[in-house]
């Protein structure tokens, strides 16, 4: 009897189960069925009327439904808590085309960003970054580089004076002996600064703009170090297919002295309107150190030799981004830094 | 310098294509701009003769003219000239022609009557009357016996406009070759072929030279020489076609034959030659001596010059009738009625001509040679190829002898034939006998283990020149690169890494980087509101500056940044967040040189405010480990605003400070919206600085956090209640931070509510409540000492 009723309870409760439609509904067939007053709990309770034989038999038939029914209750809760997620992830779908929240960044000047490109490379060669004044001696900006008053090497550089003998620095050349003066050899350095010359203001002309110098000086320096040095330069800032070329030329603190060509890195030598068809592009100015220019730094060029190179950086880094107009650089529009 | 290759053909012979010669020139050291052949736009020009000329039935003033330009058949052309006649010779511009600035010439028909092309003027030709004395300026160029008269034949042979002009970039140092006979020599070496040498003969003459002219140095320290030559007789026309030619290639215009073999010589042997009228010579001497001071001289160009006793000038009896070396004097030139003339050809030197042209303001052909120091050996060869030309071209009759006062020094300068040297120094290995050969190309001579330096190579002083002659021949393509092999380690500098850091932090705090101009102009200072006698206005001045705006080195980065600040608001950028290191220069009493400074300067506009400046600073300041610093108000900088100004400091010294830009000063610079600026100094960063890190191990134990919520005056600083809680709470507090402060509702009116949050720690244990409770009331009882109570 109570067999029979255990087993329709079963059978009502498991339909009810799988027909309910919300947690709400499943929770009341819990109460219904397993609760304190539900009807499984009924059955149990008039477990008292039955025989010594009967009362394990039944308890365990009692015992299996209640599991089979948590079971089934269990399993009923697991089907809509993934439904009630699905659908609360459905509500929360966004527009992932809107645009991220901006982050505020700042751009680097584009002088720098080549000039740390430059001095990285120097580093890797051995070089250190030396620097002297801008506001400088007449005697180191010209006289200790060989050029004394009155040499028409002055002509090309109009110079900005302070006094008859202080001048603003028209090249970083003078932290050449400023270096020497200080340290002795061997000597790797490059000392990039700004540099002033007293031309007006256009799209290629300013009166302020920023050289790097270099500086070797050791036992044994030859033009060959000289031509490797400025070939990896030239390799590491324009590309591995870089060419380079030394054309004799002449400056007073050089001896021999040299200008120097890359090939053109738009045309790759071709000849374009880069290069003005010749396939080389004249970036910087270099040569063996003169003697007496040693000599003024305090070296014996009996004992050392060295080689020396000056770098326009402006033109470098207006040939890179294809800048054509050098006011940019100093007027510092947010356009235009924001460019890099 | 323009080099005719008719011209250099009389030298050097030399048969490669023009691009070969200019690449070669260049890498032997004569660096080629460009080369480009005469006429060479002009397209099917031919020389005609005009067979017969008939009246246009149609015009008053327009001809029909048979024309023989070559073919079997003449040609009808109509021309509107009224210069020309039948036989004569002139230039076709032929059916499909181009002349001179590209127009093209069409047969057509000019009323009614057909015309296979034009007659050409001089200017059609590119050419003007100083080219051709004999032509008309304004009718149709009738070809004259120093033209080719072949009809047919293509115009520019026949004329001679067919020369080969190459221009050379020379550097100072080789006035040599800012000759003829100087890029021949290169030429030769670099092609290594021989050199024809001209050595000018003169023959001999009526009289004596020294009976018509004597010459005296009286300043033989800026005088090396000075030789003069006197031409009797002389008969002023126009220089034949040749010459002419070679002029106008090596962009000089003919004048007339007299001035022309003075500029014929300049340029064959880089010599500059002055011709004078005897007849303005008073006493026919000449002086070579300095200027007195005031004396006054008018130069050719009609300007009236007064000059100093720096000044060197050429002088007869009574006056100076030339600068030396610069310009001559108004009546010493070539007029058509001039009969005597003296030949000047001197060397002065190179710093006197230059430091007269330069105060004169006249810098000419003649000075800019002089300056590059000449070759006083080269006065007199140049003085006889001028009188060999007189004699050639029969302009005059040469009087025997020349004068030649000579106070140059006679050494000859001797370096040691050190090849092995050259060798090791730069890098190659060249033969002794190869390293002779080159040398003695380019004029030296190798002797005894000794080289001998021509006279005309000032610029070789010492070993090194030579190497460079030895590599430049060698050429430096060739010079075996040396892999490269560094001895030392590089590596930035302490310093160079602390600004590199400040780089990158203020790049990630969203500035921009600016390169502003380190000069300023004076009155910057007083955009900024700068006192009259604050000691920023006192700058470095430079004494020629291009104009006001950059005339002074800037004692502050302040207008640079409000500069930039302006432009990029003037330009409509809704905001602008930059910063700069920029160096000041700061003038040092009883120091030389200024001292430069570098200051950190950061400025902003739009969408910040005060404490967006601030929070910038204070990023960049805990970056560098820089975390025990003093922020106080300031009231009294002249650019900020009183109420918005913060100095920064550290142990009591100033690093810097921040602010909002004064309302008056942003109107100096137009500039419509707040602006913020602040200056770290750069030293004191670096002093101050803590970048050497050291781990904490991570807090064991839990914090218990308590916030309060004060009130206190409006005046009173934050800071200054912070700084109290945390002397109270002692070494328990981990940090105090505030959280809100309000005014309004529930405050009285002058006081404001200040809330902060205390986390407390213990590196030991986990705090109990009441150890937290004791040490917030501390805090409480400390404040409340200042007069400041907890907000019930």
């Amino acid at each position: 009897m109570i067999k029979s009723q255990l087993e329709s309870i079963r059978q009502a409760a498991a339909e009810k189960i799988a027909s309910a439609e919300d947690r709400a509904e499943l929770e009341s067939l819990r109460v219904a069925y397993l609760g304190k007053k539900g009807e499984l709990t009924a059955i149990l309770k008039q477990m008292g009327g039955l025989s010594a034989e009967e009362r394990p038999v039944v308890g365990q038939l009692a015992n299996e439904a209640r599991t089979y029914l948590e079971e089934l209750i269990a399993l009923s809760l697991q089907r809509f808590k993934s439904l009630e997620k699905n659908a609360r992830l459905a509500g929360e779908t966004i527009d992932v085309t809107m645009p991220g929240t901006p982050v505020p960044r700042g751009h680097k000047h584009p002088l720098s960003i080549v000039l740390d490109e430059v001095k990285e490379i120097f580093l890797g060669m051995g070089f250190s970054v030396a620097s002297g004044p801008e506001v400088e001696l007449d005697y180191y900006n010209f006289e200790a580089l060989n050029i004394p008053p009155g040499h028409p090497a002055r002509d090309t550089q109009d110079t900005f004076y302070i006094t008859e003998n202080i001048l603003l620095r028209t090249q970083t050349s003078p932290v050449q002996i400023r270096y020497m003066e200080s340290h002795k050899p061997p000597i790797r350095i490059i000392a990039p600064g700004r540099v002033y010359r007293s031309d007006a203001v256009d799209a290629t002309h300013s009166p302020l703009f920023h050289q790097i110098e270099g500086l070797v000086v050791d036992r044994g320096i030859t033009m060959g170090d000289l031509k490797a040095c400025l070939e990896a330069l030239a390799k590491e800032l324009f590309g591995q297919a870089t060419k380079i070329r030394l054309r004799p030329h002449h400056f007073p603190f050089t001896e021999p002295s040299c200008e120097v060509d890359v090939s053109c890195f738009r045309c790759g030598g071709e000849g374009c309107s880069m290069c003005k068809g010749e396939g080389w592009i004249e970036i910087l100015g270099a040569g063996m150190v003169h003697p007496q220019v040693l000599r003024n730094g305090g070296i014996d060029p009996g004992e050392f030799s060295g080689f020396a190179f000056g770098v326009g950086l402006e033109r470098i880094v207006m040939a890179r981004y294809r800048i054509d107009d050098l006011r940019l650089f100093y007027e510092n529009d947010i356009r235009f830094l924001s460019q890099f | 310098m323009l080099l005719s290759k008719k011209w250099l053909k009389d030298y050097v012979d030399i048969s490669v294509s023009d691009k070969e010669f200019a690449d070669v020139m260049t890498m032997s050291g004569s660096k080629v701009e460009g080369f480009s052949r005469e006429g060479a736009e002009m397209k099917n020009i031919v020389v005609g003769q005009v067979l017969s000329i008939e009246r246009h039935p149609d015009s008053d003033h327009l001809w029909v003219c048979q024309v023989n330009v070559g073919g079997d058949e003449a040609i009808q052309i109509v021309t509107g000239a009224q210069n020309v006649n039948a036989l004569d010779f002139v230039p076709v511009a032929l059916h499909d022609s181009v002349v001179f600035g590209g127009k093209e010439i069409k047969k057509g028909k000019l009323r009614g009557v057909e015309s296979c092309g034009m007659l050409c003027s001089l200017a059609e030709l590119g050419l003007t009357a100083h080219d051709f004395p004999y032509a008309l300026s304004d009718g149709i160029f009738v070809l004259g016996g120093d033209c080719e008269l072949a009809p047919g034949m293509d115009i520019r042979g026949s004329i001679g406009l067919d020369d080969v002009v190459t221009e050379f970039e020379i550097t100072s140092n080789r006035p040599d070759c800012l000759s003829v006979i100087g890029l021949a020599r290169e030429a030769a070496a670099s092609f290594k072929v021989s050199l024809k040498m001209p050595e000018p003969a003169v023959k001999p003459g009526d009289a004596d030279v020294n009976e018509l002219l004597s010459v005296n140095i009286s300043d033989s320290e800026n005088c090396y020489r000075y030789a003069g030559a006197v031409v009797r007789n002389v008969r002023i026309e126009p220089s034949p076609r040749w010459m002419r030619e070679r002029l106008r290639a090596s962009g000089v215009r003919p004048i007339n034959n007299i001035v022309d073999i003075t500029n014929y010589v300049m340029l064959e042997f880089g010599q500059p030659m002055h011709a004078f009228d005897l007849r303005f010579l008073e006493g026919n001497t000449v002086d070579v001596r300095r200027a007195e001071n005031g004396e006054t001289i008018t130069t050719l160009d009609g300007i009236q010059r007064t000059l100093d006793d720096s000044m060197l000038v050429i002088a007869d009896k009574k006056k100076p009738v030339a600068v030396a070396g610069v310009m001559g004097g108004e009546f010493s030139g070539i007029m058509e009625d001039t009969r005597e003339i003296v030949f000047e050809s001197a060397c002065f030197k190179g710093t006197s001509v230059r430091a007269t042209a330069k105060k004169l303001g006249m810098r000419t052909e003649a000075s800019s040679r002089y300056e590059k120091e000449l070759d006083p050996k080269g006065c007199v060869r140049s003085l006889n190829r001028a009188l060999e030309l007189v004699q050639l071209l029969n302009a005059g009759d040469v009087v025997n002898g020349i004068v030649d006062c000579d106070c140059s020094k006679d050494d000859v300068r001797e370096l040691p034939f050190d090849w092995e040297w050259v060798n090791r120094f730069i890098g190659i290995d060249v033969s002794p006998e190869e390293q002779r050969e080159m040398l003695e190309r380019i004029g030296f001579t190798v002797d005894n283990g000794k080289i001998l330096v021509p006279s005309f190579r000032g610029d070789v002083l010492a070993p090194a020149d030579i190497s460079e002659e030895i590599a430049r021949f060698y050429g430096y393509e060739n010079i075996e690169n040396r892999p490269f092999v560094s001895t030392t380690v590089g590596r930035l500098t302490e310093s160079q890494k602390l600004g590199r850091l400040i780089s990158e932090n203020l790049l990630a705090a969203g500035l921009s980087e600016c390169v502003t101009y380190s000069f300023i102009s004076p009155k910057y200072y007083d955009k900024i509101n700068l006192p009259e006698n604050d000691a920023l206005r006192k700058s470095v001045v430079i004494m020629n500056p291009l104009g006001e705006d950059t005339s002074v080195m800037r004692t502050t980065p302040v207008p640079s940044m409000l500069e930039a600040l302006s432009r990029n608001y003037n330009n409509r950028n809704s905001s602008a967040k930059c910063f700069e290191l920029s160096t000041v220069y700061l003038p040092v009493e009883g120091q030389e040189l200024p001292l430069e400074k570098v200051i950190v300067t950061m400025g902003m506009y739009g969408g910040c405010d005060f404490f967006t400046a601030k929070g910038v600073v204070e990023n960049l300041l805990c970056a560098l480990g820089l975390l025990d610093y003093d922020v106080e108000a300031v009231t009294d900088c002249p650019y900020l605003h009183p109420g918005r100004a913060a100095k920064i400091s550290a142990e009591g010294e100033s690093i810097g400070f921040l602010g909002e830009v004064h309302p008056s000063v942003l109107e100096n610079y137009e500039i419509e919206t707040k602006a913020y600026v602040a200056c770290l100094d750069f030293e004191m960063l670096e002093k101050y600085d803590s970048l050497v890190k050291t781990y904490k191990s991570l807090p064991k134990y839990p914090a218990s956090s308590r916030d309060l919520a004060f009130v206190c005056g409006r005046e009173i600083p934050v800071l200054i209640l912070k700084r109290a809680i945390a002397k109270a709470v002692g070494a328990m507090l981990e940090s105090v931070t505030l959280f809100d402060v309000y005014e309004g509702e529930q405050i009285p009116t002058d006081k404001k509510s200040v809330a902060f949050s205390l986390m407390l720690r213990s590196a030991d244990k986990t705090l109990t409540d009441e150890e937290a409770d004791s040490a917030v009331k501390r805090a409480v009882k400390a404040l409340d000492k200042l007069g400041v109570s907890l907000r019930s």
